[in-house]
Parts: structure tokens; sequence; C-alpha cells
């Protein structure tokens, strides 16, 4: 009580000094901005839907540490969400998931280009117009060549191979392989993104895209000056197109970004970037165990990865109610979820599969992976609520028969023919003690309803190469429950779904991350959706392919995750990002 | 060829004039070599104590699934009643001990931790033994020969000693069970993982005890009553099997015992490092695993993992020393 109190006087006189501020005339109003509302009362989770501590106080020093590194700070060459949340203090793509607390932070912003794309009839070309005056960190301005030279060296994987290959896969490239492979500077060959003047830019795609926005919001569009392209090396020193820019990049130790003076706030009303701090510093390999402990007692500002705090340091904040005031409890777009392999019988009959789905332990799934706090909450489907147009379908009572429904499952299995039930294993990776205890509570469970299981372990680095990934392995195996994870690259039905649900991405070869659903109806579901331009039609055919998938029972869902967050008392200004899980880095400043 | 052999045996196990220093002259009436040593055993009270816990520990173990019964709960049933939503911990203080769960409950699903504890020490028990087993036969097998007929089959097989030794095993082992098929041998899941750490532990630890008994036999073959064995026509098998083995008894007896806790804690390591026994079946090298990961939080839940490897473990060494000691006052 008597620390909530003082917070809030703290938090009272910087608003009281930004009025004064105001006075001068410069800045706006403290709550501007926050479609979803703001607090200053800590509380737990006070920066879910809203701000928390919001203020417009510019200065400071932002520290964030990393108990891992990044893949890359090239725009072109970077896969992590935390690396994409972050590179928007430092780069500018065509368009931006948008710095905003609630479902506004899943929405698209035009960032570099004015608004979002013009689709053909087609949707086969994307026509993008781009703002002018918008500079790079040496004063000269952005124009569409720039943002075309980015999405083309960025195609070659074989330089810049951390990626993902949307663009690849999309773009009518005939061919084309990067500059890096082509000696010719204006780029002829490279027809599928023309730029007809500075300020235009169109993409020309092989097959209708009907949320190509998205790919448009990759960091592969944010723009690269070619003179200054050093290739593997331009990661040494990205050219910022954003507020911030490079000061130290030390590979391994640290990266510190000050402030970009040719960024005008002029040409960037849509993002919602804040540009709070002065200066940001990121630690890189630090011990993961001391970056929670420096949370906890101030001396550091936010973990940057954005997975949340350690196993063993959950219980300290949960159990203290002080500490529990300043951690969030983030949703991440992401299900935890066990494949049901229809290739192995007795699966292969869909009363069988809904016997798994029925029989299984779900309050053990979630404690498995760390409970509702830490973990996420039960999944009744697959697309997590993050996802635009979600719907909720709770068909086989998840929810309420929390530890699973025997009753059911054996009526099931009666229909399958498996009145006693049947024997089948569990594939799990056998570094993640989340799974294998995951796989510990589901054998309970199935036991209950006489399906017998036996556990496998397999090496995380070869689990869809090798082993529960590669088809004819898992069916030889009799892998009939195959334990996984799935997150989007981006919030939208299309990037959630179609990696695990689509049938023709399978390679009998391995190294699949759709393990389960071999379905011709949902594969005409996809289709049918990435011609339809209509945003509602679109998201109500994400739908149709969940239920299908669900009624099949192919995927049984397990857990949509989240990430106990903490925020130390000085971060102001702070919310959890929709679009990726954490907190946004673009938003936040210190006291 | 029987009449002459029997002199030589009963000369073979008199008593050497060093084993009675400090027995008076009375006792020695009528007492066997092990009845010696069963005597100078029951002396010494540390490896005695050794001794009765070993025992005990058997008895848990061969009866564990009984035990379990009486006062225990099925070792891989969950309990999410005693366990908190949220963080996973134990609802009871001191890890969830209570006078329904001795020893506390597992964090996450809440079993109980006397269960498996008691449940685990089968395995741990079996295998050590089983690989001990192998390796002593093995061992003895080949210090024997190696001993017996010097030479060339003494180098060749003393340089095949040296190799075995520099083997690093601990990660031969890692990468073995690693790649190992669910199937293989016709058997298959935790019989054939028990099968191949056994196989593991016993086949690359013999030799430890080959070149002891190696030793033993290049120091016993010269003496008068193999020759005296020897002149008198006996058969090279009844030399090696009659009048050898018996005077390898003590040695191999002794080294046994210190082999198991080694093994023990082989087993322990393995578990450890996640390729021992597969879960729900508990082992004590994957329990005191897990606990690591909560030590800042459930510091309890290591403690009976950790400590049933200690005992066991000590015991084991205390009782091997004391047998040692008896069987052989002279290593003193």
């Amino acid at each position: 009580m008597k620390r909530n109190r003082m917070i809030s006087a703290v938090a009272a006189g910087s608003a009281l000094l930004m009025g004064l501020a105001a006075c001068g005339g410069s800045s706006n109003d403290a709550d501007s901005g926050s479609s979803g509302g703001s607090t200053t009362t800590a509380a737990y989770n006070a920066a879910i839907g809203k701000v928390f501590n919001p203020s417009d106080k510019k200065g400071g020093t932002l520290k964030l540490a990393n108990s891992g590194d990044w893949d890359s700070v090239d725009p072109g060459d970077t896969y992590y969400g935390f690396s994409w949340n972050f590179l928007r203090n430092y780069g500018r793509s065509l368009l931006v998931f948008k710095s905003a607390p609630g479902a506004e932070g899943n929405s698209l912003a035009p960032d570099l280009a004015e608004g979002l794309g013009t689709p053909s009839n087609d949707a086969k070309t994307w026509t993008y117009k781009l703002r002018k005056g918008i500079k790079f960190e040496d004063g000269t301005e952005i124009k569409s060549k720039d943002v075309k030279y980015a999405v083309a060296r960025q195609l070659d994987k074989e330089t810049l191979p951390n990626g993902p290959t949307y663009l690849n896969d999309l773009l009518d490239l005939q061919g084309y392989e990067g500059p890096y492979k082509d000696n010719d500077p204006t780029m002829a060959k490279f027809t599928a993104v023309e730029t007809p003047d500075d300020y235009t830019i169109v993409f020309k795609l092989s097959k209708s895209f009907s949320a190509f926005d998205y790919i448009a919001a990759l960091p592969a569009t944010v723009p690269v000056p070619a003179a200054k392209d050093t290739g593997t090396k331009y990661k040494e020193h990205p050219v910022s197109s954003g507020p911030y820019k490079f000061e130290v990049n030390e590979v391994d130790k640290r990266v510190v970004l000050v402030r970009n003076d040719q960024y005008d706030p002029a040409t960037d009303p849509a993002s919602g970037r804040k540009a709070l701090p002065d200066r940001i510093e990121v630690e890189l390999k630090a011990n993961a165990a001391d970056v929670d402990n420096r949370l906890l007692d101030g001396t550091l500002d936010v973990d940057i990865a954005g997975t949340g705090v350690q196993t063993e340091t959950q219980p300290k904040i949960l159990n203290d109610p002080e500490q529990k005031n300043r951690a969030d409890s983030a949703p991440n777009a992401r299900l935890w979820y066990s494949g049901i392999n229809s290739d192995v019988a007795p699966l292969d009959n869909v009363h069988c599969r809904k016997a798994i789905m029925y029989a299984a332990d779900h309050a053990g799934y979630q404690r498995s992976y760390g409970g509702a706090e830490a973990g996420g909450d039960i999944a009744t489907n697959i697309m997590p609520p993050q996802i635009p147009g979600f719907q909720k379908n709770d068909q086989y009572g998840f929810e309420t028969d929390k530890s699973g429904n025997v009753e059911k499952a054996k009526q099931e299995l009666q229909q399958c023919g498996k009145a006693d039930g049947f024997t089948t294993n569990i594939a799990y990776r056998a570094e993640r003690p989340k799974e294998k205890n995951t796989a510990e509570a589901l054998q309970q469970a199935f036991n209950k309803v006489g399906i017998k299981t036996e556990l496998k372990g397999f090496p995380q680095g070869d689990y869809s190469k090798l082993y529960a990934g590669k088809p004819d392995y898992a069916k030889a195996n009799n892998l009939g429950v195959i334990i996984y994870g799935w997150g989007a690259d981006w919030n939208d039905g299309f990037g959630f779904l179609q990696q695990i649900v689509d049938s023709r991405t399978i390679r009998p070869g391995g190294g699949n991350t759709n393990i389960a659903v071999k379905d011709p109806q949902v594969d005409q579901l996809l289709d049918k959706a990435l011609t339809t331009t209509d945003k509602t039609a679109r998201e109500s055919l994400w739908n149709d392919i969940d239920k299908r998938v669900m009624d099949q029972a192919y995927i049984l869902p397990g857990v949509w995750a989240k990430g106990l967050m903490y925020r130390p008392e000085r971060l102001t200004n702070v919310f959890v990002s929709e679009a990726y899980g954490m907190y946004d880095y673009t938003a936040m400043g210190v006291q | 060829m029987t009449a002459p052999l029997e002199v030589t045996e009963s000369a073979a196990t008199a008593p050497p004039e060093a084993a009675l220093a400090g027995v008076s002259r009375k006792a020695i009436q009528g007492r066997s070599l092990g009845q010696i040593a069963w005597m100078r055993l029951k002396r010494d009270k540390v490896a005695m104590a050794g001794g009765v816990v070993v025992v005990f520990l058997v008895v848990v173990a061969v009866f564990a699934p009984l035990i379990i019964k009486w006062w225990g709960y099925p070792y891989d049933e969950f309990h999410y009643d005693l366990v908190d939503d949220s963080t996973g911990l134990p609802l009871h203080g001191w890890g969830g001990m209570s006078w329904d769960h001795w020893f506390g409950v597992e964090p996450i699903n809440g079993r109980d931790l006397f269960s498996r504890v008691v449940y685990g020490a089968q395995f741990s028990l079996l295998i050590a033994f089983l690989a001990t087993l192998v390796s002593v036969v093995i061992g003895v097998v080949m210090g024997v020969i190696a001993g017996y007929f010097g030479g060339w089959v003494d180098t060749a097989i003393s340089r095949l000693m040296d190799i075995f030794l520099a083997f690093p095993l601990l990660l031969f082992a890692i990468a073995l069970v690693g790649v190992m098929p669910n199937d293989a041998f016709g058997l298959s899941g935790n019989s054939l993982r028990v099968g191949v750490i056994v196989f593991i532990i016993g086949f690359f630890g013999w030799p430890y005890i080959g070149r002891i008994i190696r030793g033993q036999v290049l120091s016993l073959r010269e003496r008068e009553f193999i020759d005296a064995a020897r002149s008198l026509g006996a058969r090279r098998p009844y030399i090696l099997f009659r009048e050898l083995l018996p005077n390898l008894m003590a040695p191999i007896l002794v080294y046994s015992t210190l082999l198991i806790p080694t093994n023990i804690l082989f087993e322990a390591a393995l578990s450890f490092l996640g390729v021992g026994i597969q879960r729900p079946v508990p082992s004590w090298g994957d329990m005191l695993q897990d606990a690591a990961k909560w030590y800042q939080t459930d510091t309890q839940y290591m403690l009976p993992s950790g400590l049933a490897i200690f005992i066991t473990v000590f015991a084991f060494n205390l009782f091997g020393d004391g047998l040692r000691d008896a069987l052989d006052p002279r290593a003193r």
C-alpha cells in the first residue's frame, strides 16, 4: 500500500513537470495517442491493454540486456520477434505495426508509405506511395529505389541467411537472385519490384496474395542505400532511417543507439513512435539469472528477449504482492500444441483422434508450461486470440473439463472400434523440460481411458528434420502424439495457420512444421482465403479452417502462450505490444 | 589322482601365520578363514553399520512395490491439489512434507517423493549390481588368463585394459544411449535402456578388477601349492578353478563391493544427463537433475534423491572398506 502511494506521488510529480513543459508549447498532452487508456497505479497486468505510467518526458538512457544475442541487426537478415520490435527504432519499413496498447497494436500503420497498399483486382500487384522528405542518417532523402534495393539484397539467402523467405516465395522473380550475383547496378533484371518514380514502388507477385500488407511491414522493406551496402558486413553499421542510429555495435558485447538528428517526427505521424530516451544501450550475452536479478533490483530496465523471466524467478514475483504489481502476464500469439498423427493406426480413424482430444489433461498441459500466469491460458482452438477475427470455439469443452472427459473419450473409443483403448507413442523434445512434463501429464490422462503410451524424447535440433517432422520416421516409430509449438511471424490467419495446416508444405524428406494436418478441404479453404481481398470475408475463412482442423481432431491445442514480464519502477510509458507479445520498445522511456 | 590333490587343497587353505596375529591360540581351533574374517568384520562397528544399511536398501528395493502400496502412492500419480496452480510449488512448507507425503511432493505435478525415491532404489541398485556382475565376470576371466599364461597373452590383454581405461566412457555412454533405437535385441523401452546401461557400465568397468586379479594371479602362480598341483599332474582347468579361484575370492568380493557405489554414481550421472531411465519411471539421478532447477524456490526437493544417492554410496563404501580389512588385514 505504502509503496503504491509513493509511486503515484512520483507519477503525479512527473505529470506536473510535463504540465510545465506544455506551457513551453512543445509537448502534447500526456495521454494522447493511447486509445486503450492509461494508468499510473502499479498493478498486476497494468501494462496490458493500456499504457502504464504514461509520459512524454524525453531524455535519459534506456538500459536493456539480452542473455543471448541477435541473429543480426541488419534489417534484411533478422528473424527474431524482439529484433523486429526493436528494429523500429533505427529502421522504417513501408508499413509498420502501430506502437499502441491493446488491439490497436496489432494493426498496420503506414510508415515510409503514405497509406496501406493498393492491390490490383487479382491481388497480384501491390502499389505503395512513399512519403516525401524522409532522410537517412547521412541526410540523403529516402527514395523508392532504396526500398527496392533492400528487398533485392535480402533475396540472397546465401549472403543474408537469417531472414524469412516470404518475399522469395511470393515475388515474381523470374530467376533473379539478388544484387550480389548481378553486376548490373540498375537491377534491370529485377522486374518483380518496379519504381515508376522516386516515390512509388510496385510489387508484382507470382500468385494472388491478399495479405501482402503484412509482407510490406517486414523489416525486409527497411531502405538500404546501395552505396553503403557491404553485404554481410552491413550489420556492423546499418544506416538508420528511424529516430535512432548506431553509435556502438560491438559483436557479442553491446549495442548503443543515440538520437538520429536527421529523423523528423513530422514525417512519422502514424506509427506511434515516441522516441523518449536519448540513448538506448543493449548489453549482449548477459547471464540469464543475473538479468532477472538486475531487473528486480531496478538496475536494468528491460530484458530485450521478451520471453518473460526465467522459471526460477517466477515464484519470486508471483508470491510477492509488491513485485507482482510490477509484472505483466503478456499474451503471445503462440500455441503450444500436440499434433495427432493420422498416419499412425488407429489414429487414422477420426473417433480415435477425438478420444485423444477428450482424454487429454488440459490443466496438466497448462501446468507444464508454468501455469495460468507464466505459461498461458488453456487453448480451446488453434488460432490464438490475438489473431484478428479470432472466434473462440470450445467444441470439446476443454475449459469445463480441464482434466479431461473420461466418459466422452470412452464413447469415442467405442465408435472407433477400440473400446479397450490402444497403444501409441508420445514424442517430445528431450531438452525441453516443459514438453517432457507435458508428455508425462498426457500419458497419465490417456491411461485413464485405456490409451497406453510410451514417451519418446528426441534431440530438439533434429526434431523436425529427422524425427517427428519426418513423415516416414514418425509413422514407422508409431509417433501418434507429437508435442510441438508454433508462433506466428505476424498476427494474421495466414501468418499463423499456413505453416501448420497446409498439407502441401509437407516434404517427405523431413523438416516439416506441419506435422499432423493432411486435409484437402483445409488446403482449398487456404487457397480461397489468399484470393479474398475483403478483410472480413478472409477472416471468417481463417475461422473455418480452424473449425475444420478441430472437427477432424488433427491438432490437440494445449496452451495459448503468455510470458511473465517485469517492468522496473523507473520505466515510463510501458505497454505490451500485441503484435510482438512483449513490451513495445519504441514507446518506453525512463524517469 | 584325488588323494594327493586333497592334500594340496588343505595346504592351500591352511591359514597363513600372519592372519593369526592377535588372535588367541585357543580361539583358532576349528575356524576357517571365512569364520575369522567374519569375526573381524563383526568387531568393525562402522563396517557393520554400513552393512546393515546396505541390507536395508536391498530389502527396500526388492519390496518397493509393496512398501509403496502400504505407505505411499503410485509413483506416477499426479496430485494437483498439493501444488500451487500458478507457480507450481508445493502448497505446504518444506517441499510439501506431511504425514501423507513423508519426503514432500514434486513441484508442478505433485507426485509423492517418498514413493519415487523408494521405487528409484530398484533401478539404481539393479543397474549397479548387474553392471558390477558383468565387470567382475569379464575382469576375473581376463585377469586370470593374463596372469596365469603370461607372455604375449598377458601383453595383449594388458594393452587391451590400457585402451579400455583410456576410453572416454561418459561421452561414449551419452552418445550411445542418445542414438539408441526404440527397439533392439528383442527389448524395448526401459528394459532396453537398462540393458544398454548395464552393458556400457559393466563392459567398460572390467579393467579395474582385471588388473587387480592379474596381479594376484602373478604372485599366486609362483606359490608352492600351484607348483605342487602342477607337478602332480593336475590339468589346467583344475588349477585355475580349484586352486587359484578360491584364493581370489577375497579380492573379488572386496572390489565388487567397492565397484557397486561407483556404478550407482555412474548410473545417477547418466540419468542426470538425461540418458538414463525414461520417465515417468523414477531414478535418483533424474530426480536430482529436475530438483536442480528448483534450488532457489523449492530447495527441499533436492534432499530425498540427493540423500538417497549419498547414503547408498557411503554405506557401500564403508562396508567395502571394512570387508577388505577383514579379509586381508595385511592391506591395512
